[in-house]
């Protein structure tokens, strides 16, 4: 385990204790946001940043609605980017906020290891929204307390993460969190999107998901990039569509009442079919951006205690 | 007429001569007068007590950028030479891809005068191989060579087109001068920030296969066995690579090639959480790969160690991991990190000298790295057990991008000669 952090800025390096508090906590906002309340005094008079150099409307507006429900001072701060001068923004960035006097620095970047670079530099908790292709941690926490919600306990369960694993940070912190906390994790995929050191982290690799989706409590779905066809990683969408979409014909390989998950923004019709992306009683897919804002507020209360998680 | 000076009781090693003993080296205007057993001091010689201490050629090193011309906020040819003789090194083979590339004879003999200019470092230059490195078409090699280039090559990029390669190797033949190739295949190796694999995934980083070493290494073999040209391969970083070029030495074709500390110090771990100092191209490898490059030191597949030298300003490296400009600074930490080798168990010390002396003028078909009789007093003194702690920030020069940041060594420079002159110490 190691020594607390002020930050968060993966899931790796988390203890499953902390994973857990962190889940419990967040279970508490869960139930306090059903049931109509708020906590505006928690975060009261301390400042939240969103910093996003990428564009994430979702993620941007949960950490906003998070930050609002325990009253924090939230800003939003969009920086333009141009390939040349990201990283004079991001120090110089880092200097302003420190002359601000920001507590809480949400940050989202498109190269990875830019939150951790920030977290040097900075006076505030830094929290990663998503770096490049390494981490997004609380997409992890907020899908394992989906998770935890419908299943009561994460170890033991089998679940199948599908799609563009290579490029997805969402993924890396989803294996990390769930076979740290005892889940059996798969990962399923064309070759040209599983890294083939990806068995390094646990987790078996399924080229057919047939095979893949076999007997999974929980079928997690990632969103694959335009870019990625661009680049010939596959060759088109309807061929992806075919092999690696999932669709109610695949689906039936998993169990039964196997859940459907996806941290969106979806491309219908190419990782997924409408009809299971919808489906109101397999897909949890809307019930995550709710957890997403509890989860969010477990971290913010968490962070700003002073203490690290 | 400076004094005679009178170096008493230093082990001698020169492995160009095979000499290793404890003795006295005189130097008399500025070159070696006599070395070798006990030696009498001239009337008003100069004498220094080297007992204990190690005496070899002033080192060679047959690879290094300089900030100038072109990047004068990294480095320039003055505070790379101070470096450079803090380092023991008192010539060194500067890359083509400065800006503008050395693709024009001025530039080549430009950079030559700038070194004597120093009166501490001899600067070889390397010629651009294409017009401004940018492979597309053949420098003049041969007015390059006229002017003073000590071989050909790209610098950091690699001569891609197998065309041109065979064109550079074959042309080459009638002038002199090896063709030098940065081994890596750069469609496999765009964009790429590490080396593909564990390490490389957990951090989100792009990845390079370490193979595209070793595809462009066997291409490259191949076109040196059709052409018969003089090829050399610089830092090489994989064992696959390795075993293609021990397997052509064995074929006798005329392949040589280098690596640089980096690559047999530290493996790709050394990123740690997106460390950008460690960021180098080729870049770091995983530990086999670390290990083979010890073995090929030790057996003589790897004919030099060159500094890769490569100056950053903190401005090129404080960026994220994938963004930061690749390179590490290596002129005065070149010696203490080969001598952790001898160390270490792998080589004996003399070889460890060789590699940084005689073997790259070998392969560079330049008369330095030794010490003989009449021969310039470029010579440098060294502790072998003396050790110090290399700290970013607090190098000789400019550029303070070690990767080897807080790492304990072992062989302190005590003194550096140039001529005869002392440029160090």
């Amino acid at each position: 385990m190691q020594p607390a952090s002020r930050h968060l800025l993966a899931i790796q390096g988390l203890h499953p204790r902390q994973i857990t508090a962190l889940l419990d906590l967040a279970e508490s906002y869960a139930l306090l946001n059903r049931s109509g309340k708020t906590q505006r005094d928690r975060l009261r008079g301390r400042t939240l940043i969103n910093l996003f150099f990428e564009d994430s409307t979702r993620t941007r507006t949960s950490f906003e609605l998070a930050g609002k429900r325990l009253g924090a001072d939230v800003i939003n701060m969009s920086v333009a980017t141009s390939s040349v001068n990201k990283g004079e923004t991001l120090l110089d960035t880092a200097a302003t906020l420190n002359a601000m006097h920001c507590d809480l620095l949400v940050v989202r970047h498109d190269q990875s290891g830019a939150p951790a670079l920030l977290a040097q530099k900075v006076d505030a908790a830094v929290i990663n929204a998503g770096d490049g292709t390494h981490e997004h941690p609380t997409q992890a926490l907020l899908d394992a307390l989906t998770i935890r919600r419908h299943r009561g306990e994460l170890a033991g369960l089998v679940v199948a993460i599908c799609g563009d694993v290579a490029h997805s940070r969402v993924a890396r912190s989803n294996i990390l969190l769930l076979v740290a906390m005892g889940c059996s994790v798969r990962v399923v995929g064309p070759p040209t999107l599983i890294p083939g050191a990806i068995t390094a982290l646990g987790v078996s690799v399924h080229h057919d998901m047939r095979a893949g989706l076999a007997g999974a409590d929980i079928v997690m779905m990632l969103r694959l990039q335009r870019e990625r066809m661009t680049r010939g990683l596959v060759p088109s969408a309807r061929e992806y569509f075919r092999f690696f979409g999932l669709d109610r014909d695949k689906l039936a390989y998993a169990k039964p009442d196997a859940l459907v998950m996806h941290p969106g923004p979806m491309n219908r019709g190419v990782e997924i079919a409408s009809d299971v992306a919808d489906d109101p009683v397999r897909s949890l897919i809307r019930e995550q951006v709710e957890m997403g804002v509890a989860v969010r507020m477990a971290v913010l209360d968490a962070l700003s205690r002073g203490g690290g998680l | 007429m400076t004094r005679p000076l009178l170096l008493r009781g230093a082990r001698l090693i020169d492995p160009d001569a095979g000499r290793d003993e404890v003795g006295d080296l005189l130097v008399i205007d500025g070159r070696i007068a006599d070395l070798g057993g006990t030696l009498a001091a001239p009337d008003g010689a100069e004498l220094l007590d080297a007992a204990g201490a190690v005496l070899c050629p002033g080192l060679v090193d047959m690879r290094a950028a300089l900030g100038e011309p072109g990047f004068e906020y990294r480095e320039t040819i003055a505070s790379a030479a101070a470096a450079a003789a803090a380092g023991g090194i008192t010539t060194l083979a500067a890359l083509p891809d400065s800006v503008p590339a050395l693709d024009d004879p001025a530039l080549v003999r430009l950079l030559r005068a700038r070194g004597e200019e120093t009166a501490s470092l001899t600067i070889h230059p390397y010629g651009a191989a294409t017009r401004g490195c940018r492979g597309e078409e053949l420098a003049e090699l041969g007015l390059l060579r006229e002017a003073g280039a000590v071989a050909f090559g790209d610098g950091q990029a690699c001569i891609a087109s197998a065309r041109l390669m065979k064109l550079a190797l074959s042309y080459a033949r009638c002038i002199g001068g090896r063709i030098v190739q940065h081994p890596e295949e750069p469609v496999l190796a765009a964009g790429a920030a590490a080396t593909d694999g564990e390490w490389a995934m957990r951090l989100g980083l792009p990845g390079v296969p370490a193979v595209a070493e070793l595809i462009q290494v066997q291409r490259d073999i191949e076109l040196a066995r059709l052409t018969g040209g003089a090829l050399h391969f610089a830092h090489v970083s994989t064992a696959a690579a390795l075993g293609a070029i021990r397997a052509a030495k064995a074929d006798g074709l005329n392949v040589t090639c280098d690596t640089a500390p980096p690559y047999f110090d530290l493996n790709e771990t050394a990123i740690g959480d997106w460390r950008s100092y460690a960021k180098l191209s080729p870049p770091l490898r995983r530990e086999a790969d670390r290990l083979a490059v010890c073995a090929g030191l030790a057996d003589g597949t790897i004919d030099a160690v060159a500094s890769d030298h490569q100056p950053r300003d903190a401005d090129d490296k404080r960026l994220p991991f994938a963004q930061a400009s690749p390179g590490a600074a290596g002129l005065a930490t070149l010696l203490a990190v080969t001598l952790a080798r001898g160390h270490g168990g792998d080589l004996t010390l003399p070889r460890a000298i060789e590699l940084l002396t005689a073997a790259p003028a070998r392969v560079l078909g330049i008369e330095a790295g030794r010490m003989r009789r009449g021969d310039p007093a470029d010579l440098c003194l060294f502790d072998l057990d003396a050790g110090w702690q290399i700290v970013a920030g607090e190098l000789p020069g400019k550029a303070q991008n070690t990767p080897f940041d807080g790492r304990p060594v072992e062989g302190r420079v005590l003194g550096t000669w140039k001529a005869g002159r002392r440029v160090h110490g």
